[in-house]
């Protein structure tokens, strides 16, 4: 067959069989374009508006390199929102691993057939619904006259809650204007992103090393912590990753519930929408990007990536 | 509604670097209409009757003019002026911060007031307001306004309250129990300027003579006194639905509110009721402005000319809980507005009220004030307990 008989397909189909790479370039420019430019690139941009700073007098933004941003954030105002929204994110994460590894330990070793199915239903079904219906579902459910103090009024346990409620810092006038609240909502809004790592890594914990432990003569109790525990550690490190990431970053639940105290997210919305100060806008979003990345990092060494 | 009047804490301090090209000349007179115009607004302001079949503004003008009204909502007065600069729009309904930045901008033109039959019904009190008026050329029409009321619960208020004191300082009520986590204020800095209103009247001796402009030494007593309150408020309020939820849970009593959260829970019969204090309050003021490259003039004006003239200032007004920009609106029976009504949404109120603009450093009764920006950042620092 004469060459030219070959049309644009064939020439283009030969092309790339003999030039793999040509193919691989093609293949991969699209997504890495999208990485780069529009994810990257945008971060970039955010990063570099965090170094320009904001004019005292006019309000102007000044497109001068400068670290005056930064050490803005460093006024105790601004550091209160720091320290309480990576307080708040921990204590989220802590909770939720306490709340979650339990309910994962019963789905991975004893549900079977439809418990197993009803289980992964009752888990994922918060995630289904939408996230502002959840939040303010429990804005009535913690609000003074709604029904958890509804309950606890007809147990004659009111005054363990009003108890509760006088302690400084998490206490308030009602649950739904306390960091109580602002808690409890979070730990609920993101518990399946806990319980579902914790589960896969319990999964492949294998039962004969379980039985092996008993063999050896240790009691339950060792066992969970010298067998168990250290091999799902793994899924418990990758179910905070969620947790404590997307506390970190949500500015919704401590808008509606809570005290009013701003948070990160909160932060840098009020900075950028409405005063312009876009410089310390972005320099607050620095903040989760970089104490995430220490996070991923010590995940990362802690194998909580083999998990996911 | 709650994200437009949101949207008036929205900052103006960015000076926009558009500059127009030649500008257009103004219409001298109303030729044919175009078959369309297309308008920015906030949502709720121009409805055709598909929320709810009784409030419809739109379908008359359509059969009159033949032209066809396209709405695009935005929902801060940042998204606003956003979208005027893009262009490809002829009107805007826009609020005190954004109207000045399109004016300074030159996104807008100038109106031609006798092209506008009903410009004489205007209330006389806003044909001029310096939020739409600069160098004696009107830039637009006045839409709505509407005042930030104190609202109240009628149980814990067996006399209506006299003085914004209730929310700001701590005292027993006539129920016999503290305000203390008993009242709320308004999440935004803006907020601040109810605190210098306050301090008007109570402390004359800082020489306040705006709410929105103030030296630093007036700025910091009107901090000071938002510290106190932050000992007073459990929770600051930033959206009407869930004010009103907790005003209904959270055994919330007084707050700064808007009439139309008042009106919403009267309608659900709770007892609740509001005022405009002593002391007067702040507000916020809309006005219809054109696109300084309107592609649709004719029925730019037509549709100006109409929201004066025809049922629209009336029926907004309920829909809306805010007052008409025309007062005849209230009383002829064009709509569903009656004179109780508007008395109710502060109609009578208007030199009680102080319009909401952005402050700036550079301000017209001293020499140097504290920019908007700072009122952002230290209003979180007061809410945060510093």
């Amino acid at each position: 067959m004469p060459p030219n008989a070959l049309n644009w397909r064939g020439r283009l189909s030969d092309t790339l069989w003999r030039r793999p790479r040509l193919l691989l370039f093609l293949l991969l420019a699209p997504p890495v374009l999208w990485l780069g430019v529009i994810y990257l690139g945008s971060l970039f941009a955010l990063l570099a508006q965090s170094f320009f700073s904001i004019d005292e007098f006019s309000g102007v933004i000044k497109y001068e390199f400068t670290l005056k941003t930064y050490r803005e954030l460093l006024i105790p105002a601004n550091l209160d929102i720091i320290i309480r929204t990576v307080l708040m994110a921990a204590f989220v994460t802590i909770g939720a691993a306490i709340v979650a590894f339990p309910i994962a330990y019963f789905a991975a070793r004893y549900a079977r057939g439809k418990w197993k199915a009803l289980f992964y239903l009752g888990v994922m079904l918060p995630l289904w619904s939408s996230y502002l219906v959840k939040v303010y579902a429990w804005k009535l459910i913690l609000a003074k006259e709604g029904i958890l103090n509804w309950i606890l009024a007809k147990l004659h346990l009111t005054w363990l809650l009003d108890a509760w409620l006088s302690l400084p810092i998490i206490g308030g006038n009602s649950l739904s204007v306390s960091y109580t609240g602002t808690f409890l909502v979070f730990l609920y809004v993101w518990m399946p992103f806990m319980v579902l790592p914790i589960q896969a890594s319990l999964e492949r914990v294998p039962s004969s090393f379980i039985e092996a432990s008993a063999d050896l003569g240790a009691n339950a109790r060792q066992t969970f912590f010298n067998v168990i525990l250290p091999l799902a550690l793994p899924g418990v490190i990758a179910g905070s990753i969620f947790t404590f990431s997307l506390t970190l970053g949500d500015y919704i639940i401590p808008q509606i519930i809570g005290s009013s105290r701003l948070f990160i997210g909160q932060a840098v919305y009020a900075h950028q929408g409405t005063a312009g100060n876009i410089p310390l806008a972005a320099a607050f979003t620095v903040v989760p990007v970089v104490i995430m990345g220490f996070y991923l990092w010590a995940a990362k060494k802690k194998g909580a990536f083999d998990a996911l | 509604m709650e994200k437009m009047l949101r949207t008036l804490l929205a900052a103006a301090l960015t000076t926009s670097v558009f500059v127009s090209p030649a500008s257009a000349e103004m219409l001298t007179e109303v030729g044919k209409g175009e078959g369309q115009v297309n308008i920015v607004a906030w949502p709720g302001y121009i409805e055709r009757g598909e929320t709810d079949k009784n409030f419809d503004w739109v379908t008359s003008f359509e059969q009159k003019t033949g032209c066809k009204v396209q709405i695009k909502t935005a929902n801060t007065s940042d998204e606003m002026v956003a979208l005027m600069n893009e262009g490809g729009f002829d009107l805007v309904t826009a609020s005190g911060d954004a109207s000045l930045r399109l004016i300074a901008g030159k996104r807008v033109q100038p109106v031609n007031t006798s092209l506008i039959p009903s410009w004489g019904t205007v209330d006389d009190r806003l044909k001029s307001a310096p939020w739409h008026t600069a160098d004696g050329k009107h830039y637009g029409v006045p839409y709505m306004w509407g005042p930030n009321v104190l609202m109240y619960n009628t149980e814990a208020f067996k006399t209506p309250p006299t003085s914004w004191k209730v929310v700001f300082e701590e005292m027993t009520l006539d129920d016999g129990k503290s305000n203390k986590g008993r009242v709320q204020a308004y999440d935004g800095p803006i907020h601040i300027a109810d605190a210098a209103n306050y301090l008007m009247a109570h402390k004359p001796e800082l020489g306040i003579r705006s709410p929105y402009e103030l030296n630093a030494e007036q700025y910091a007593a009107a901090l000071d006194l938002l510290r106190q309150q932050r000992t007073l408020v459990s929770r600051y309020w930033h959206d009407a639905f869930i004010q009103m939820d907790d005003f209904k849970n959270e055994g919330v009593v007084a707050s700064g509110s808007w009439p139309f959260q008042v009106n919403l829970l009267q309608g659900e019969g709770l007892p609740i009721a509001s005022v405009i204090p002593e002391e007067g309050a702040t507000g916020w003021a809309d006005t219809t402005m054109m696109h300084i490259d309107a592609e649709n003039p004719n029925c730019s004006y037509m549709w100006m000319e109409h929201t004066l003239s025809s049922n629209l200032m009336s029926d907004l007004s309920v829909w809306f809980g805010a007052n008409p920009s025309v007062p005849a609106a209230c009383t002829d029976g064009r709509g569903m507005q009656t004179a109780e009504g508007c008395t109710k949404n502060g109609m009578d109120d208007f030199e009680k009220i102080k319009f909401w603009t952005t402050p700036v450093s550079k301000c017209a009764s001293q020499d140097q004030c504290v920019p908007y920006y700072r009122w952002v950042s230290d209003y979180i620092g007061v809410i945060g307990g510093r």
